[in-house]
């Protein structure tokens, strides 16, 4: 920070500083464990799609996770060999 | 039946008992049969806020413990007749509080009372989480301050994960955030988080926000809850915040630097 930003009062105010440490941590922590409605989720996927399709439980994964700000939704079906 | 509100923080020191002493007392003011609850089991404060200290005889671990009836620990308040205090133990373990015992109390207020307010203790351990179990409705008192709104986000995450609303499926626990000691000046001067700073950070409804005043020292010098302190801000504060938490609309004081004038500012006013 130079001296005329001082005098010029374009320094950061704390209570912004504040404001941006709490936006971080919040996201971070908000994020951290799986939802709880993940497993919910997961089984009525499944039913779903073997509506359609023969899976097995083990064919179909889903996982949810964080990358920067997006929340990803990720969901693998393993389709079997179709002889 | 009752309604069932639990003021609550996760952080220490940010004005729960203050608040759950003036709430219920506005509560009761306007009418509302209310009885409030010391959940602070080891730290009893609550009666000293309310000033019923010395006419503490049983209290609601004796009677959670089958050694007191409600009706011999509940405390009548000084001055409103339809509001009553339950202290809680100066000396037992936290451990005293067993969820079903806590469960009969609660079952057994809610036959007498129009609302119950729970005072948490600090932190999220067991004493806070039985202080939340029943509620319908939260208080989620934040300071202005990094600290005490991160730990009000925590407790505001136990709240929708561990009370019985959530463990039973019902409609979920109504939150409500309460800025206290809040500093229009300090704000103005870009020390301190803004209201509406907290508001975005934390996205539950505001129900007020009470400033930081030497009123409130003043107030539990003499065990007086805050809402009594004729004409001053606090009092003014709180007042609006029961209105609003009873479904009235009150537009927000005390939020802006009172504009001192010169000659205030010339004599030190
Ligand atoms: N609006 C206010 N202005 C000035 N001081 C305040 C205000 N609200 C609370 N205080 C002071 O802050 C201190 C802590 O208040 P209080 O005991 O209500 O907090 P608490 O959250 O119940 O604390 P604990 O977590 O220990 O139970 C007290 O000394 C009280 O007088
Ligand atoms: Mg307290």
């Amino acid at each position: 920070m130079s001296f005329l930003d001082y005098f010029l009062g374009t320094r950061k105010k704390t209570a912004s500083v504040a404001k941006d440490r709490l936006k971080l941590i919040l996201a971070h922590e908000r994020s951290d464990g799986t939802p709880d409605f993940l497993p919910a989720l997961q089984a009525e996927l499944m039913a779903v799609i073997s509506k359609y399709i023969p899976v097995e439980k083990e064919q179909i994964s889903v996982h949810m996770e964080r990358r920067g700000d997006f929340e990803v939704l990720e969901l693998n079906v393993l389709f079997p060999d179709q002889r | 039946m009752a309604q069932t509100i639990v003021v609550t923080s996760g952080k220490g020191g940010v004005g729960k008992t203050t608040t759950s002493a003036a709430f219920a007392s506005g509560l009761a003011l306007r009418g509302h049969r209310t009885v409030v609850i010391d959940f602070d089991v080891g730290l009893r404060n609550l009666d000293l806020v309310m000033g019923c200290e010395r006419r503490v005889v049983y209290d609601f671990i004796n009677v959670i413990h089958g050694e007191a009836r409600l009706q011999q620990a509940l405390i009548r308040d000084r001055t409103l007749d339809n509001l009553y205090i339950l202290p809680t133990s100066q000396t037992r373990d936290k451990e005293a509080l067993s969820a079903e015992g806590v469960a009969r109390v609660m079952a057994e207020l809610q036959q007498e009372f129009d609302y119950i307010v729970c005072d948490s203790p600090a932190g999220i351990e067991t004493g806070a989480l039985r202080a939340l179990y029943h509620a319908d409705a939260a208080i989620v008192v934040t300071n202005p301050e990094v600290s005490s709104v991160r730990d009000s986000d925590r407790i505001l995450g136990i709240l929708a994960a561990r009370s019985k609303r959530a463990e039973e499926g019902r409609e979920p626990v109504q939150e409500h955030l309460l800025l206290t000691r809040y500093s229009p000046k300090r704000v103005q001067e870009g020390e301190m988080l803004s209201l509406e700073d907290v508001k975005e950070l934390l996205r539950v409804p505001l129900l007020g926000v009470i400033p930081e005043s030497p009123v409130i020292l003043q107030a539990s010098n003499q065990g007086i809850p805050a809402i009594h302190m004729k004409g001053s801000d606090v009092a003014q504060a709180y007042e609006d915040t029961v209105a609003r938490f009873l479904g009235e609309e009150r537009p927000l004081r005390f939020v802006q630097q009172e504009k001192s004038s010169f000659f205030k500012r010339l004599f030190g006013g």
